[in-house]
């Protein structure tokens, strides 16, 4: 009786899955989603897109609401440019958002790798607390960092800026779930090559988990590139600003004109915007990566 | 694990002269090795996590009992603070605005990335475009989208807005100058800018229903709300759960969207806007109230757990 159910119920689900509603009124409701979606999406975009077409309009027009530029300028750029803070606050966060992001990368999988690979008395706990720290909140640190920073003269320094951030509990913990996928064969072989253990995590065990780091550096580069608080705590001295905490200082200079604001404001958002055009796959895959490990 | 010496202690060892630094080194098995790279691996960390993380946690929580403006001593004053604190009207008043910005802002970008997700999901014309233009926000700075809708904001002639209003006739709003408008002004972008995020997670979450969900009820004929109700959502609740949690987090530790479009008056008008956190900002580093300031940290640390651990609870169980 089951099996002549089974059957029965098979070819009845087979048919229902291959007969579709109406095509047309199905096509219709998928166009109408197509649409709504699209526009959704359009929507979306446009603050960034004001942005960029104001930073490229002449004082005249920008209270238009033209979304093209009538006669579109470069001159907004040079003008930013040519008074130098702005790029001296690229580069300073292109240095500090490198250099933190490097920094982070090696000591994070170095962690992770260990915690996860080693087997020896006190690595629960270690694990353990370095992942309570993830309940703390910055906020609650910048008062005690900004203390210790002026007692050992790190203040309006790329140090000072840095130093929090060289290492991340989120990244141990997404590491050593990574380096859980790494059979332990690989490791072992390796050590019956010769290799050191450090040779066998950098040489052996690093290559294996390219994607989790490459997901890993795009989120804490991100992170340090717009981080704003401690840099802003931190730093007195305009030329060590970085560009997020200059574009504040900046758009609040009085009789600033709005379109060399959002010249700033391009400055700072589109070397991620142009980095996320190029990368998009990877950059969506990297945080679905990172977001459901983590 | 030295207490374990068993065949793979001995006969690698043999085959590995490589790793022979003096003589202690050289007697050690092969998992005392392993445990001494081990700790040498995480003897930086280590000090890194002691010195940067749990040094200063407690430090804040010492000095949430003391008065301090930075200069002179620290002083013990129990827990004044706290007292201060609570008995402030302008904290209650931030206290409000805090969980108003997680009230507001954690249901409604919650709402709408799934909506947008669930389409999204279904659509294959385009999808890799539509789903960047939805992400494409998530990779700007909050400071410099916090500048360009402050744009939007402002008045006829110059913003956006109330331009675009003007133009087919209506009243120009009052976005930022208003009490009751100025909060969900500033919340709209970080709502805005966190939807892309949102949006791939949830998609995640939906690939990962197994399609014989769908084909089991497809067999007994069941509507698509139902499917919705009855298998779409309570399967998704682990990444509910995860988005909510995280949203949550962002929301009652708003500071950089608040602090730019309000930096002639931050926080204001009257203190309309004002977050926890840019209280904190103020009272340590505008009002040099170290002791005061810390008090309002570990406040917003506890705000933080309970609400953590509250949506744990009621999200996770069951």
């Amino acid at each position: 009786m089951a099996a002549t159910d089974d059957l029965a119920v098979r070819a009845s689900s087979d048919a229902l899955l291959k007969a579709s509603a109406p095509p047309k009124k199905r096509n219709m409701a998928q166009f109408i989603r197509w649409v709504l979606l699209f526009a959704g999406g359009i929507v979306m975009v446009m603050p960034l897109a004001y942005m960029i077409s104001t930073s490229m309009k002449w004082p005249w027009e920008v209270y238009n609401l033209g979304l093209i530029p009538e006669e579109p300028t470069l001159e907004n750029y040079t003008h930013v440019l040519e008074d130098g803070r702005f790029f001296g606050w690229f580069i300073n966060s292109l240095v500090i958002a490198t250099i933190t992001t490097l920094s982070a990368l090696f000591f994070d999988s170095l962690v992770g790798y260990t915690l996860c690979k080693f087997k020896f008395r006190g690595r629960y706990i270690v694990f353990i607390a370095i992942l309570s720290t993830l309940m703390i909140p910055t906020e609650m640190l910048v008062i005690p960092w900004y203390m210790m920073s002026q007692s050992f003269g790190w203040l309006d320094s790329y140090w000072g800026i840095m130093f929090p951030g060289l290492m991340t509990a989120f990244g141990v913990f997404l590491m050593k779930q990574f380096f859980e996928t790494v059979p332990d064969d690989f490791l072992e072989a390796a050590r019956i090559d010769g290799l050191n253990e450090f040779q066998i995590w950098w040489q052996v065990a690093m290559p294996m988990v390219r994607p989790a780091l490459a997901a890993l550096a795009i989120f804490i580069f991100l992170g340090n590139w717009t981080a704003f608080l401690w840099p802003l705590i931190v730093t007195t001295s305009p030329d060590l600003y970085t560009l997020p905490v200059g574009l504040s200082s900046f758009g609040d200079e009085a009789d600033v004109a709005w379109e060399l604001i959002m010249t700033g404001a391009a400055i700072s958002t589109l070397p991620t915007l142009v980095f996320f055009l190029i990368f998009q796959r990877f950059i969506i895959r990297g945080v679905v990566m990172a977001g459901l490990k983590g | 694990m030295a207490s374990n010496p068993s065949i793979h202690d001995t006969i690698p060892q043999e085959k590995q002269p490589a790793v022979t630094r003096g003589g202690f080194y050289g007697r050690l098995s092969i998992n005392q090795k392993r445990t001494l790279w081990a700790w040498a691996f995480l003897a930086v960390p280590i000090l890194f996590y002691v010195v940067i993380r749990f040094y200063p946690t407690g430090n804040a929580m010492v000095l949430s009992f003391q008065e301090w403006n930075l200069l002179g001593d620290r002083t013990w004053n129990g827990v004044d603070n706290y007292i201060t604190l609570f008995s402030d009207p302008v904290f209650w008043q931030v206290f409000r605005n805090t969980f108003a910005y997680l009230l507001i802002g954690t249901p409604v970008s919650l709402v709408i990335s799934f909506i947008i997700a669930y389409h999204l999901d279904q659509v294959r014309f385009m999808h890799g475009t539509i789903r960047a233009l939805y992400f494409v926000p998530f990779m700007t700075s909050a400071v410099a989208m916090a500048w360009v809708w402050r744009w939007f904001y402002q008045d006829v002639p110059i913003g956006l807005f109330n331009n675009m209003l003007a133009s087919v006739g209506i009243a120009q709003i009052d976005f930022l100058d208003s009490t009751t408008n100025a909060l969900p002004s500033i919340l709209a972008p970080a709502i805005w800018a966190g939807l892309g995020f949102q949006i791939i997670i949830f998609m995640a979450g939906l690939r990962a229903i197994p399609r014989t969900f769908y084909e089991a009820a497809k067999i007994d004929g069941v509507s698509t709300w139902t499917v919705l109700w009855e298998i779409t959502l309570p399967l998704l609740r682990p990444t509910i759960v995860f988005i909510v949690v995280l949203s949550s987090i962002g929301f009652l530790r708003i500071f950089d969207h608040v602090f730019n479009m309000t930096t002639a008056n931050p926080g204001g008008p009257l203190n309309s806007t004002k977050p926890l956190v840019l209280m904190i900002y103020q009272t340590a580093f505008d009002s040099f109230d170290m002791g005061y300031a810390a008090a309002q940290t570990v406040v917003l640390f506890v705000i933080l757990l309970i609400v953590s651990l509250i949506q744990l609870r009621l999200l996770k169980d069951r």
